[in-house]
């Protein structure tokens, strides 16, 4: 079986807009989610401590299940060859039981490296109620050809 | 010990010792220094990467088909942004008697500055050579800088910013996670 690229490089030209997700966050959202990242922290299980103790509204979303939210939400686009080289984020606000997470993102520029890995370098933000909470940059490894696998890179070849 | 603070480790304990209790020296003394080198307690394993997935509906056919993987990556991985989970430790373990802590220096410079509350603010992470399942990874700290006092809508602290360098059981660098945390305290906690 060979498995083709959903999307190469050619595919996501500077400007190109990322197909917007939204999902409602449940509290079983928010303690998934910390659980699957092994963080035992109260205020993200405890309503009661996130409240009294963090001064927050409610239990959030832990750092690390946001990261996964915005790789789930960049391979959705790129398909199983896209590559993750980074990602940095900054949150603004929490994000609680009951919001419904709006992701949006664009391809900022594109560029291929003197190894040859082509990337796409995308802005994203995660959206509630039209409040930007947290923004995120990443970029990811695309096929440059229809024959390109950017996981097949190693060493000097993959320079994220 | 203040409510929400660990104890401070020895060798801070030592260096504010030695810098007459000034706790800006004395973390100036971590800057730099890799320290809480660890090996994880748990090899990397799909039940956890299939938790992830679940969590954030993630219909990914490199981490549900074995035929796509074997194909693109040479066997399964697990996602890149999972990779501070492996350094994670569990709740509990026999023979430990107190709740393990991750990312162990931001702890540090709570206590060390008496700041019971904190956030993260910034998380960046660089990912190389792919994480797979079996794979024991090993992991060390970098403080790599810290602010002067400052106050948010939060309250009064400081913010800092801490590295982790992930290796896998063969030395090869896996990633490298940037985080920047704001210490705090609440204003009516003051």
């Amino acid at each position: 079986m060979t498995t083709a690229p959903t999307l190469v490089l050619a595919d996501a030209p500077s400007g190109t807009a990322l197909p917007q997700l939204r999902y409602d966050v449940s509290a079983t959202t928010v303690v998934l989610g910390a659980l699957a990242t092994r963080d035992w922290r109260p205020m993200h299980h405890d309503k009661d401590f996130a409240v009294n103790r963090n001064g927050t509204q409610d239990i959030f979303l832990n750092t690390p299940n946001q990261a996964a939210w915005f790789e789930r939400y960049l391979t959705d686009w790129t398909g199983p060859h896209g590559r993750l080289g980074s990602i940095t984020f900054r949150m603004r606000g929490s994000v609680f039981p009951g919001d419904t997470m709006v992701f949006t993102g664009e391809v900022t520029e594109t560029s291929i490296d003197e190894a040859g890995v082509g990337w796409a370098h995308v802005s994203m933000a995660l959206s509630v109620n039209g409040e930007i909470k947290t923004t995120a940059a990443a970029t990811v490894a695309l096929p440059t050809t229809n024959d390109d696998n950017p996981w097949q890179r190693r060493g000097d070849a993959w320079r994220p | 010990m203040t409510q929400g603070l660990t104890p401070l480790p020895e060798h801070l304990e030592v260096a504010l010792v030695a810098h007459g209790g000034d706790p800006v020296a004395a973390a100036s003394t971590m800057l730099g220094v890799p320290q809480y080198t660890t090996a994880g307690d748990f090899p990397v394993e799909m039940g956890y990467v299939w938790s992830s997935l679940a969590s954030t509906e993630n219909g990914n056919p490199l981490y549900w088909d074995a035929a796509v993987s074997d194909e693109l990556t040479e066997g399964p991985i697990a996602p890149p942004s999972m990779i501070s989970v492996w350094f994670r430790p569990h709740h509990w373990a026999p023979g430990r008697s107190e709740v393990a802590l991750p990312l162990q220096v931001h702890f540090d410079l709570k206590s060390l500055f008496g700041l019971p509350e904190a956030v993260m603010t910034d998380n960046t992470i660089t990912f190389y050579d792919p994480v797979r399942p079996g794979d024991l990874l090993t992991t060390h700290q970098v403080l790599t800088s810290i602010s002067e006092e400052k106050t948010t809508k939060l309250g009064t602290g400081r913010f800092w910013v801490i590295e982790v360098v992930y290796n896998n059981q063969d030395g090869a660098l896996v990633g490298i996670e940037s985080y920047t945390g704001f210490g705090y305290k609440r204003e009516e906690a003051r």
